[in-house]
């Protein structure tokens, strides 16, 4: 189909005087033929010859943009069919991954109500039980004794007293048979008897907290503290540490008459007790 | 040197026009391109010869579109399509190549 194959050798009449001049160098007979090629441009073959390399030219610059800017309608059935395998599969793996994370997603949410968010349940519930004294409590802790026949031991004193252990550490305190809870108040009447939320105290008076036993009796015992002004009244007291003591003693709960909680009230899980 | 310039002129309307293929052409416009530039390098390496002849020119670049454009489309009815591509722009490779070189041996003596 090309020219040297199928055409015999026909010289166009503007090369048949290259041949027969000698004077044309050897060498620049290529370079003057085509250069001479290029001279009979009017002939109507010509133009035609001129013409289909225009459309070459157009051809070539349209196919090159074309690839560049359109991938995929330029590509042929198999080529397609290819690139389709290959974003089906990609869009099965996603859909794999989605399925996947949606699964774990719904087990995050149901696990709120799973095990983990019982036990913090519980946890908080008993924390809370602890503090508001409706549950007995065990754990270290110190036993007060305080013989005072005189009565001269006051409501300030004991006041002093519970504020000591609760500085100290003290997670349940009860004097006698009442637990110390947030509402506890201690009072004293014009006679001198001590009264603990409405309950008339006698000697002795025992004290019972549930905290590091080290620290408590520390706490009692510090220069001018609980033990040093129980001694000055002229009463005696005895601080007793103990591995295991029971707070037994529980409070009735009673709700707010006044006070409300506020709507966003902080979530602030209280340490259960140790 | 008048196909050379209209390949030119045919470039910078193809840049300037930008325009856009048929669809129905689309899969076989870069063979046709291909075979079309095999019959220029024929025709120029038949200029070198001596023996170019304008109507032989015109019969061989019509004829070599078409033809590719007919064995890559042959191709694909038969499900052959990838491979048939690649052997016939590998064989317009060649002759291009072998074209050249003639070319270049006319022009540079090496």
């Amino acid at each position: 189909m090309s020219e040297d194959s199928t055409s015999g050798p026909t010289p166009t009449p503007g090369d048949t005087s290259g041949d027969t001049a000698p004077s044309a160098a050897e060498p620049s007979r290529p370079w003057s033929r085509l250069a001479r090629s290029g001279r009979r441009w009017r002939s109507r073959s010509s133009v035609v010859v001129a013409l289909l390399a225009v459309l070459l030219g157009v051809a070539m610059s349209t196919q090159i943009r074309q690839t560049r800017e359109q991938g995929l309608e330029s590509l042929r059935q198999e080529e397609l069919v290819a690139v389709l395998d290959t974003v089906t599969q990609r869009s099965g793996r996603l859909d794999e991954e989605i399925s996947r994370l949606t699964t774990e997603r719904l087990r995050l949410e149901q696990s709120a109500g799973g095990p983990e968010a019982q036990q913090a349940a519980q946890a908080r519930i008993d924390a809370l039980a602890v503090l508001a004294g409706t549950a007995r409590a065990t754990g270290p802790g110190v036993q007060i004794v305080i013989t005072d026949p005189q009565g001269t031991v006051g409501a300030p004193t004991l006041l002093d007293a519970v504020q000591e252990l609760r500085d100290a550490g003290a997670e349940a305190i009860q004097i006698d048979e009442v637990r110390i809870v947030a509402s506890s108040f201690v009072t004293e009447d014009a006679k001198g008897a001590v009264s603990v939320d409405g309950v008339a105290l006698s000697s002795p008076i025992t004290i019972i907290a549930i905290g590091d036993p080290q620290t408590l009796a520390s706490a009692m015992d510090i220069p001018g503290g609980v033990v040093a002004s129980i001694r000055g009244l002229g009463a005696s007291v005895r601080v007793t540490q103990d591995r295991s003591v029971r707070v037994d003693a529980l409070h009735a709960p009673a709700s707010p008459r006044y006070a409300r909680p506020e709507p966003n009230a902080t979530d602030t899980t209280p340490a259960p007790p140790r | 040197m008048i196909p050379a310039i209209g390949l030119l002129v045919g470039l910078v309307i193809g840049l300037v026009l930008q325009p856009s293929v048929p669809l129905w052409l689309q899969p076989y416009l870069p063979i046709a391109v291909i075979a079309a530039l095999d019959a220029v390098f024929g025709g120029l390496r038949a200029v070198l010869d001596g023996i170019f002849d304008d109507k032989v020119f015109v019969v061989s670049f019509l004829s070599n579109t078409l033809v590719a454009a007919f064995i890559v489309f042959l191709g694909d009815q038969l499900g052959v399509g990838a491979q048939l591509s690649t052997g016939v722009v590998v064989v317009l490779g060649v002759r291009i190549f072998s074209n050249v070189a003639s070319i270049r041996r006319h022009l540079f003596k090496a």
